[in-house]
């Protein structure tokens, strides 16, 4: 079967100073995969070069098989990769209802149209719903975004990324900020919503990551350092030594 | 299951109210439009009410970039000038040729051109939001006006192109030489548009314009280009300044370079935002409150620039949601019962607000006069103040001062007694 997302020997420079070198990475499909890695170890910009957000220097991304690095991210999406931010970055001034809303439109065909009445589209209303209730922020709808509280804005955050029904979800740091007790909800949302798709993380808590991941990768200076499964990560000397490494500081 | 279906009757049922009173204000608006000119008759409220009418729906089509997908144009009056050209051409054409084209129809050409235009230039211009889309939008208005002196045979160099509405075919027997019939043919075209336009932003464009203004980066994440769809913002925004352009022509029978130029696209970006972008209405607002002070203030100050100046200064710094912005604020108070504890404090406040008003204009006033060497007396509220005395000065400055030092202590009230009311709202879960 294809990978869901395969890297290959992917490196951005940003003039003189190259933030990933040879990056190789396959995730499956329908698995979990976390990312995890030190501070500043380029785990967002793996997140970015994947997305679309910026272009690799040299190096392929494939989607399903299909190269996808080079393509911007309105394509990229269009193809089934949807992803979250670190910082929340949701539409401020629009409800919570139209925030979902608008991520549900082009997953259901209606583009850019200007002929339909956005409040008479079944599909989109029922979708939308869905999304919310599965969100828990039915009661929430007509407030909008930028008033949410942080952990609120955090789970709508996913929403907007799910909404559009994409077959790889990508989630950035999706818990980074919350309490114990909304790191929890957090991860057993995400569990279900990410249910049959494929799943890629990037986390500090490594509570969730064990939890959550099939599989993990290890990133330091912008090299993946190991992948496997969470006992194989455990074990693996490597992994050890850069956290390790990086404690001695 | 059951959950689901509460949740769909609930907001369901609660629509059906909404849309009563939805439709009821259309339709005020609409009877408002008929019976204006039955209570005031005289042939300059016609001509006020008319150019109030066009001033709706440029500022309205402006609201469509500013208010709805965050695009500050400086140049949105190319497109209303243009608009205008083209209907005059085509009105002459008709005339020529002896189109069987009624004159009702001459506003849809204006809006073509405005659109032909948009569709041209602003693929370009909205590949970029903010600074460079403003900057390319002065660099194009620009443009076309001073095209708009070189290219004679199209634009009628200083002069412009002149035509006359009453030779084209009759519709209803109508002749449009009345103001009384072209008023109607304004308040049509004002219902039609700005029906069009507001369901326009009930669509998923519209929407998404919506989203695109608030965040265009994570509009690309969830499958949109946001340049199409600043592209397809701008060309309708286009379109319905050129069925403004159209209109002023017809009103005016005449198209002129003065049309295109940075102080009608100055003008409607001061009418959208003194209205207010958030909501729908606030050009509307905006352009009656804007277009009647144009009309009022030019006949009794030489220097009402000054004042549009100031209001602009104060609603930006003071109030940055405009008009509308201001009304609204007071809804959820209005809902939790609250408002009528605010109502008291604004009273206190209007006296010495409105003395400190009289005072700045005094000053203004006289200062203007006195330096343009005019020794005509200043008329406020019905007492003449001659600029020269000094009685003129000392009551101006007292005004302003003793105005101000009270007036800040009332506004100080009114902030308080806001605060009180809002925190009440908010309890009772009408205010977020």
């Amino acid at each position: 079967m294809t990978a869901a997302i395969e890297v290959r020997a992917v490196e951005k420079r940003f003039g003189n100073v190259s933030i990933i070198r040879d990056l190789n990475l396959s995730i499956a499909q329908g698995e979990r995969h976390a990312i995890i890695g030190p501070n500043g170890a380029g785990k967002s910009t793996t997140f970015n070069l994947i997305s679309g957000h910026i272009k690799p220097t040299s190096g392929e991304v494939r989607l399903n098989g299909d190269v996808i690095s080079g393509l911007r991210p309105f394509e990229i999406n269009r193809r089934g990769l949807s992803r979250s931010f670190q910082v929340t970055n949701v539409f401020a001034r629009m409800t919570v209802w139209e925030n979902v809303r608008c991520a549900v439109l082009w997953a259901t065909g209606h583009r850019y149209a200007f002929w339909k009445n956005v409040d008479h589209l079944p599909e989109v209303r029922e979708q939308t719903a869905r999304i919310l209730e599965d969100i828990h922020l039915t009661h929430r709808r007509d407030v909008p975004a930028g008033l949410l509280t942080y952990a609120e804005q955090r789970e709508l955050e996913i929403g907007v990324t799910i909404a559009g029904g994409a077959t790889v979800v990508m989630l950035d740091e999706p818990t980074a900020g919350m309490s114990h007790a909304e790191t929890e909800r957090a991860v057993s949302l995400i569990r279900r919503l990410t249910e049959g798709r494929t799943l890629v993380i990037v986390e500090h808590d490594m509570s969730v990551v064990f939890g959550l991941a099939d599989r993990i990768s290890v990133l330091v200076y912008g090299h993946i350092i190991a992948s496997g499964t969470p006992e194989e990560i455990r074990r693996d000397p490597k992994v050890k030594e850069a956290y390790l490494g990086e404690e001695a500081h | 299951m059951t959950t689901a279906t509460t949740s769909v009757s609930g907001p369901a049922a609660n629509a059906a109210g909404e849309n009563m009173r939805f439709y009821g204000v259309w339709l005020v608006g609409v009877i408002v439009l008929v019976v204006l000119p039955l209570v005031f008759s005289s042939g300059g409220s016609l001509t006020s009410f008319s150019l109030i009418g066009i001033a709706i729906v440029f500022a309205l089509s402006y609201n469509i970039l500013l208010g709805q997908t965050g695009l500050l144009s400086f140049g949105h009056a190319v497109h209303y000038g243009l608009g205008g050209f083209m209907a005059c051409h085509m009105m002459n054409a008709v005339v020529s040729h002896g189109w069987p084209i009624p004159l009702p129809f001459i506003p849809l050409f204006g809006g073509l051109g405005g659109l032909a235009f948009a569709i041209l230039v602003s693929w370009l211009m909205t590949k970029r939001a903010g600074t460079v889309f403003a900057m390319i939008s002065l660099g194009i208005g620009e443009l076309v006006a001073s095209s708009s002196l070189i290219l004679r045979s199209v634009f009628g160099g200083e002069a412009g192109i002149t035509t006359d509405r009453t030779a084209l075919p009759r519709m209803f027997g109508w002749t449009f030489g009345p103001q009384i019939q072209v008023y109607y043919l304004i308040a049509f075209w004002l219902v039609v548009s700005a029906i069009a336009m507001y369901a326009l932003t009930r669509t998923p464009l519209g929407r998404i314009s919506n989203a695109v203004r608030d965040n265009p980066e994570r509009v690309q994440f969830i499958g949109y280009d946001p340049h199409v769809v600043r592209y397809l913002a701008y060309c309708f925004a286009g379109f319905f300044a050129g069925i403004a352009g159209g209109l002023a022509a017809i009103s005016f029978e005449i198209a002129n370079s003065a049309y295109l130029g940075a102080i009608q696209s100055g003008l409607v970006l001061f009418a959208t935002f003194i209205g207010g972008t958030a909501y729908f209405f606030g050009p509307i607002l905006g352009a009656i409150l804007v277009t009647y002070l144009q009309l009022g203030l030019t006949s009794v100050t030489s220097v009402w620039q000054l004042y549009f100046g100031i209001i602009f200064i104060g609603i930006v710094m003071f109030s940055p949601g405009g008009i509308a912005g201001l009304l609204m604020m007071h809804r959820p108070l209005l809902r939790a019962g609250t408002l009528w504890t605010v109502i008291p404090s604004y009273l206190v406040a209007i006296v010495p607000t409105v003395a400190l008003g009289c005072g700045v204009v005094l000053m203004i006033e006289t200062i203007a006069r006195y330096s343009g060497g005019e020794a005509s007396a200043i008329n406020l509220f019905g007492i003449a103040f001659n600029p020269r005395s000094p009685a003129t000065w000392i009551a101006a400055a007292v005004l302003v001062a003793g105005g101000f030092v009270i007036a800040r202590l009332t506004w100080r009230r009114i902030g308080e007694a806001w605060d009180r009311a809002a925190t009440i709202a908010r309890d009772r879960g009408y205010l977020a």
